[in-house]
């Protein structure tokens, strides 16, 4: 019934609200509208709050920028996202400025004064014509810069030599597999899971003998998707039960994973998780990190790209991921001759 | 109802009333408390984002076993979020908004004596009455309530095994939903017959407030769009108990393959979005017209652009129905369609623009009255504002990929619709308290609740923005189990220390608003020096609205600080009720 008791705490507070102010109103002249004082004073608040809204501004993108995410992308497509990404953040803030300014400063300068008189200002075609046509104009910009984007992002019919990986996400964990030798994966469905077939892969299907599997075995959480840097990854996604999210930030990509379909996402990495652990933002972002877990006394972290999930999927939603390594391609290949496929596994 | 003479008992008066301004009232009420629910939640779990590990009494004591030594669940967590964001987007900006000023405003601005269907009017608020209680009945159940989101995307929220408020949850949920859908269609059309037939002589519909213009808009779109919801809930009803597979198709899970098949979850996500989209819009629009009227009056001023400001609602609205897929660019969509929602998408920016230019050219050069329901207004512009622009972020669906679901969008949306719409509502409620009550609420309480608010809402929501570029999805329990995200911490604190002043703050407003009920200074008949109808009834309400004849219309609402041929103030005063025949040489705007 402890309940009940933050209930009587919060009504005794409305109470006491009210009461405070009865003892304070005694005083006071009534007036429905606003006096030329309470203009004056509101009048400056607004001034004030046009500040506040600034500093946070200021203050949240000047700290901001140590959490952030490493400026660099680590794909190539993810540049193309970055210009568009700041491009417009810039137009916005700009455009965010001089709104608030307005705004907030009209609120001020025209504070109510008893004998002044208010301008009788009903319309302007000229005034909605420029402000129809700037922002038609610049939205055009953006449209078109934006679509092109999309379509580069998205479209990856005409890589040369891409390497085919499969995700496969259920709750809640991240699986992978190889495309092979053959760089195609063999078809699937949850209707073949079976023992350690664990991603429903259809054996019989000869494209699979050759697909290596990713796979948690033992229920450890010890995996690590690699990948080659500078050769374009085209993720097929798969899901075994409800939707999921493959989101990997740093890659400035991001795919739902959706039961009973197969979807799409590719990218080429271009720094690898060796050097992304050197460059700038990274290191000053992993300090101040390690600094806050040295505190809380648990073990200093080194960075890693990841895999989370985004799509609510469950209790563990909040912890679901998959450590990827991008490596030079000649270690990848090396680490890639080390899995099994499929055909090893199962004649073992 | 053979009686000719109204009379009514306490029953009829208070609790089954036809009457247009009790039902709105109703709504107000029944909203604040849903409010207070709401925001209680988003206080729980605030705590729980910014000390994840700590145990707080107030969480045991309110979350019981699912807050067992004072730390939540994970399922806890997301049931918490879920039902927040339902009842703040449903139940309080979409019935309580609408249905406290659409009920309230329509018949007394478009000189009407009540809704066109009286009766269909109090079945409306007994439906939502009913679909609020069986929401928060859902609170009390053993599965406990939804947790799936308030997006209810299946097959999470089909599959029982998937998430535990998935069972019988979810299906008080979807019921809840249901009757709230039949309800807000009843309101709906009843607005809208109101609207086209109801209208006192000369009341043109370039006569109308921008008020009535907004409710008369969103009425048609919740028609256009919640049956499509009601018919992804049917849906999703089937599937669950019926074995059909609408949404569901290749499911393995808890150690069986189900026997769904050839179903898409993708194809609930563009149903639900159908809607979806359009009732953000629903959210936003009654609130614009209500900031209107309110700035409009308290600058003393005529609202700027008038034409131009119906023609943006009516753009508004048509776009709204045509731009659901930027939900949706990484759902698994052809990316052609991405190209096409990327486009109508940033189109709607442009009317948008033009409404935020509009206000602000309002303001300047008036004489401002800063009563509380202007400072919310002015703080409904800016918030507006801020929010609105980072949608060309969200709605671009090349930068859309890497934010799409994380924080930014949950900064964004609180900020262009939660705060704006909530921020319209106090407004709306400040300006027509007289109206409503015949009392004045008090103008202190008023100032300190507005200075609170409005900076713990931007204290809130813009570092928000932040923790999602900084990558944090949204959704999540807590954040601990990714190193990456430890150094957020300190910002979720500082938005969590916000969101507690914010909250507390609610206080100051309730206490005003309920003492000021009973014990506030007795209202005059025309508080603000307004133009429009409303103004021109009695304080104490009557069966019918206006003692004798409706009162006729003869020009605009606007007509603040008129000036003559001479420059002086038409008939000495800088307002000129509709009612006022238009004067030997003056030029009807
Ligand atoms: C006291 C003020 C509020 C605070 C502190 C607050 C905070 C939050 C937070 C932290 C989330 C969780 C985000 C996530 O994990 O995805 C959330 C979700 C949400 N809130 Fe609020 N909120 C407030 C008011 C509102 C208002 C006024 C609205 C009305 C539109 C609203 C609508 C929503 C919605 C729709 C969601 C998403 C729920 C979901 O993910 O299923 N909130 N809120
Ligand atoms: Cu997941
Ligand atoms: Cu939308």
């Amino acid at each position: 019934m402890k309940a009940l008791f933050f209930i009587i705490i919060f009504v005794v507070l409305i109470v006491a609200c009210w009461q405070f102010v009865k003892l304070l109103g005694l005083t006071k002249v009534d007036n429905q509208t606003a006096t030329e004082k309470e203009n004056n004073i509101n009048g400056w608040l607004m001034l004030g709050l046009m500040g506040f809204i600034y500093g946070l501004m200021i203050y949240s993108m000047y700290g901001a920028k140590d959490v952030l995410l490493p400026r660099a992308s680590a794909s190539e497509e993810g540049y193309h996202i970055d210009n568009l990404f700041v491009m417009t953040m810039t137009l916005i803030l700009v455009v965010q400025f001089i709104m608030q300014f307005l705004l907030f400063f009209f609120s001020f300068k025209y504070r109510g004064i008893d004998d002044r008189k208010a301008f009788f200002f009903a319309d302007s075609h000229k005034l909605e014509t420029i402000w129809t046509v700037i922002p038609t104009i610049v939205l055009s910009g953006l449209i078109i810069y934006g679509i092109w984007t999309w379509n580069n992002v998205m479209d990856s019919s005409d890589a040369k030599d891409p390497i085919f990986i499969e995700l496969y996400g259920k709750q809640f964990q991240w699986d992978a597999r190889y495309a092979g030798e053959d760089n195609q994966l063999g078809s699937a469905n949850v209707r073949f899971i079976e023992g350690t077939n664990t991603m429903g892969v259809d054996m019989t299907d000869k494209n699979s003998a050759d697909d290596i599997p990713l796979v948690v075995n033992e229920g450890k959480f010890v995996k690590e998707l690699h990948v080659p840097k500078g050769r374009k990854v085209i993720f097929k996604i798969r899901s075994q039960d409800v939707l999921h999210s493959v989101f990997m930030p740093h890659f400035r990509a991001q795919m739902n994973a959706v039961p009973g379909m197969v979807t799409e996402i590719a990218f080429t990495p271009v720094i690898t998780t060796a050097e992304m652990r050197l460059n700038e933002d990274t290191k000053a972002k992993f300090e101040a990190i390690n600094e806050l877990r040295k505190e809380k006394g648990e073990e200093a972290v080194e960075f890693d790209y990841l895999i989370l999930c985004n799509k609510i999927c469950g209790s563990s939603h909040y912890n679901m991921q998959l450590k990827i390594v991008v490596d030079e391609e000649a270690d990848f290949n090396k680490w890639l001759a080390t899995q099994n496929t499929f055909a090893q596994i199962n004649n073992k | 109802m053979s009686d000719h003479h109204h009379k009514e008992t306490f029953v009829t008066k208070y609790i089954f009333s036809q009457d247009h301004k009790m039902i709105s009232k109703q709504y107000l009420i029944t909203g604040i408390v849903m409010g207070c629910i709401g925001v209680f939640m988003s206080m729980l779990f605030r705590l729980q984002l910014a000390y994840p590990e700590q145990s707080f009494s107030i969480i045991e004591a309110f979350l019981g076993r699912a807050g067992e030594g004072g730390v939540m669940t994970p399922d806890m967590y997301l049931s918490l979020v879920t039902i927040h964001g339902t009842i703040m987007v449903f139940f309080v900006l979409t019935a309580a908004l609408s249905g406290t000023f659409s009920n309230l405003l329509i018949p007394f601005q478009i000189g009407a004596r009540d809704m066109a269907s009286p009766f269909l009017n109090m079945l409306s608020y007994w439906l939502f009455f009913l679909s609020s209680v069986i929401m928060l009945l859902s609170l009390f159940i053993e599965t406990g309530p939804a947790n799936a989101g308030w997006t209810i995307y299946p097959p999470l929220s089909a599959l029982p095994q998937a998430i535990s408020g998935s069972g019988l949850g979810m299906t008080m949920w979807l019921v809840s939903m249901a009757i709230f859908i039949a309800s807000s269609l009843m309101g709906a059309l009843n607005y809208i017959v109101t609207v086209l037939n109801l209208r006192t002589i000369g009341m043109k519909m370039t006569r109308l407030p921008l008020t009535i213009w907004a409710f008369f808009v969103t009425a048609i779109i919740g028609v256009v769009s919640f049956p499509v919801l009601l018919s992804a809930a049917l849906l999703l009803i089937m599937d669950r108990s019926f074995g059909t597979s609408f949404f569901l198709s290749d499911i393995y899970i808890a150690g069986e393959v189900l026997h769904y098949k050839g179903g898409s979850p993708v194809l609930f996500e563009h149903l639900f979005w159908f809607l979806g989209h359009p009732e953000v819009y629903i959210v936003i629009l009654p609130a614009m017209g209500i900031v209107s009227e309110v700035l409009a009056t308290n600058s003393r001023k005529p609202i700027f652009g008038y034409r131009a400001m119906i023609i943006s609602i009516i753009a508004i609205a048509f776009l709204s129905t045509i731009v659901w897929g930027h939900h949706m660019f990484v759902t698994g969509m052809n990316p052609f369609l991405g190209s096409v929602f990327t486009f109508t998408t940033l189109l709607i920016a442009i009317p948008s623009a033009v409404k935020a230019f509009n206000w602000i050219t309002t303001i300047w050069k008036g004489n401002l009255r800063m009563n509380p329901a202007m400072l919310y207004s002015i703080g409904f512009v800016s918030t507006f504002i801020t929010g609105g622009l980072t949608g060309l972020i969200l709605g671009d669906s090349a930068i859309d990929i890497n934010v799409h679901d994380t924080y930014f969008v949950v900064a964004h949306f609180h900020l262009v619709m939660g705060v704006s719409a909530i921020f319209g509502m106090f407004a709306g409620v400040y300006h027509w308290f007289p109206k409503m009550y015949g009392k004045m609420m008090n103008k202190d309480l008023g100032y300190l609740h507005f200075w609170l608010t409005a900076i713990s809402a931007y204290g809130v929501f813009f570092p928000m923005h932040f923790i999602g570029l900084a990558g944090l999805p949204r959704r999540y329990y807590n954040n601990t189990a990714f190193p990456i995200f430890d150094d957020l911490l300190h910002i979720n604190k500082v938005m969590t220390i916000f969101a507690i002043i914010g909250g507390l703050a609610q206080i100051i407003f309730l206490a005003n608003f309920f003492f000021s009920i009973y014990k506030g200074k007795r209202a005059p008949k025309n508080p603000w020096h307004a133009n429009t109808l409303e103004w021109t009834t009695e304080v104490d309400h009557i069966h019918g609205n206006w003692a004798g004849e409706i009162p006729a219309v003869h020009r605009w609402p606007y007509d603040y600080s008129k000036i003559d041929e001479n420059g002086d103030l038409w008939g000495g005063q800088d307002f000129t009720p509709q009612t006022v025949p238009i004067r030997d040489g003056e030029e009807e705007f």
